[in-house]
């Protein structure tokens, strides 16, 4: 297995008292999965999310990534965030750069990587101008043209599209399906909308809160292209509906 | 930002200073004082006049000038470059802070007999009274920046494996630059408050120096055609650095 959590548990001291954050999490991942992690706020989702990538190590049980215990981020996997992360006082291009200034690469190579990525997310006319001068989207696209540009292995996705109109959101969706498949890339995403994570994932984490745990793993068997109104899609949403105990079942008093 | 060209738009400043001029006049004919003590508007522009004509008084705003650019320059530097450091180093910073603290509200005049006992009279009183001057509300400010950056950048940097000293060039200065940007602004005015004040008593030439001669003279058109160069250099530096400030805020402004 690629990435491997066991017994993961992550607790805070808040104000003195002891608040478990994450409890008794395992989990394995294959290389090429698109993981989506599932729950409402509070289910440790961002947490676990955050474990795996470094930012936080758990406090209990391990996480290992490639047989190695993960103890702070590595340059090997890159987030992406909910509020995108750009630096303002760079344009585009140079943002998009940034992460291949650590690797060495000489400069006009770092521009010709820069820049194939720019227009694989299609903004090459928006190459030279601040994030500033860019909707949501685009600057969110930004965004995933930097994470793509320093080829990770793992990409963490924190509500990346939370802050988007819905248009957009399922524009983006397609294009992130699209660069999983094409660049084979480990993506672990944390959402809270059960739609979003049928249409993108290979297997979706569904967490409960209080404490935060992992309730079931739902495997999304649809390939290819999904369709948000197919009797497969609609399948394994009603599964989800059901673990979360949402679904609608109409109080019978008589029948006829 | 826009409250400041407002306020320097051509005709309300012709205005205003003709209104100044007119009262002056005023005061001066109504009141009858003694020439040495009052001076009228146009004994004053003869003594500019003079000043420039005969005195070459571009020698002594020379001399400010210098010393000023050497005070408040290598000020600014010091304490942004302590700042971003001090900044990350919250731990050290509560021990270094109750000496600022103490240190701060010190006129930097009150230094000037130690000042003038170590380095003697001539140019460095007036750069080390300036220093002091700008060091303390730029260093205080970019410890505060430093602290107020958000969090993102530096989850960013991590990521993407951005070490020090990388850090501090790459995301911490920049993204704490609009405010350091403005107290540096601010700092300007403070540093030439003293500057004036520093040459009064420490040096043998500029313009805080003319200051003294004029009254040793008793040549109050002197004294107040000093006192006007003193206000408009100020005011054109202070102009000057405002688009500085404005153009910074302008190519880094957020989303």
């Amino acid at each position: 297995m690629y990435i491997e959590i066991q017994n993961a548990g992550k607790k805070f001291i808040q104000d003195g008292t002891e608040f478990t954050a994450l409890e008794n999490v395992s989990l394995s991942i294959e290389k090429g999965e698109f993981i989506c992690l599932l729950g409402p706020s509070g289910c440790g989702k961002s947490t676990l999310l955050n474990a795996i990538a470094g930012f936080e190590p758990v406090t209990e049980g391990s996480v290992k990534i490639d047989g190695k215990e993960v103890k702070e981020p590595s340059v090997r996997n890159v987030t992406i965030f909910q509020n995108y992360g750009l630096l303002p006082w760079r344009s585009v291009l140079k943002n998009v750069e940034l992460g291949l200034e650590s690797k060495k690469i000489p400069k006009d190579e770092r521009k010709k990587i820069a820049e194939k990525y720019i227009d694989l997310v299609g903004l090459s006319d928006f190459r030279n101008s601040p994030p500033r001068q860019l909707s949501g989207g685009m600057q969110q696209r930004v965004a995933i043209a930097r994470t793509l540009a320093v080829d990770p292995d793992i990409i963490f996705m924190d509500e990346p599209f939370g802050a988007l109109d819905a248009i957009t959101r399922i524009k983006l969706q397609d294009d992130i399906r699209k660069i999983s498949r094409d660049e084979k890339k480990t993506i672990i995403f944390v959402t809270h909308d059960i739609e979003k994570a049928v249409y993108l994932a290979d297997r979706i984490v569904v967490m409960t809160p209080n404490p935060g745990k992992i309730k079931s793993v739902v495997s999304v068997p649809i390939h290819g292209y999904r369709d948000r109104t197919s009797g497969n899609f609609i399948h394994v949403r009603n599964k989800i509906f059901e673990i979360f105990n949402m679904k609608y079942e109409p109080d019978i008093e008589y029948i006829i | 930002m826009r409250n400041i060209k407002k306020l320097l738009s051509v005709k309300n400043i012709l205005v205003s200073f003709i209104v100044l001029i007119l009262i002056w006049q005023l005061i001066y004919t109504v009141g009858g004082f003694n020439k040495a003590l009052f001076p009228s508007p146009y004994d004053a522009v003869s003594a500019l006049k003079k000043l420039f004509f005969e005195d070459s008084v571009l020698t002594d705003i020379g001399a400010s000038m210098s010393r000023f650019a050497i005070g408040y320059i290598s000020s600014v530097i010091c304490a942004v470059f302590l700042g971003l450091i001090l900044g990350r180093l919250k731990n050290i910073f509560q021990y270094i802070n109750p000496v600022i603290q103490l240190l701060r509200p010190i006129s930097p005049m009150a230094w000037l007999p130690f000042i003038v006992l170590w380095f003697g009279i001539g140019d460095v009183p007036a750069v080390v009274i300036i220093f002091i001057a700008a060091f303390f509300p730029v260093l205080l400010s970019t410890v505060s920046a430093v602290g107020k950056i958000d969090p993102i950048y530096m989850k960013v940097s991590k990521s993407f494996g951005i070490k020090q000293p990388q850090l501090i060039w790459k995301i911490i200065l920049p993204a704490a630059f609009p405010q350091i940007a403005n107290s540096i602004h601010l700092a300007l005015g403070t540093a030439w408050v003293f500057l004036v004040a520093g040459e009064m008593v420490g040096s043998q030439s500029g313009l805080g120096y003319l200051i003294i001669d004029s009254r040793n003279n008793l040549r109050a058109d002197t004294l107040m055609a000093v006192i006007i160069i003193i206000g408009l250099i100020g005011l054109m530096l202070d102009a000057v650095l405002g688009l500085l400030e404005k153009q910074i805020l302008k190519t880094w402004g957020e989303n």
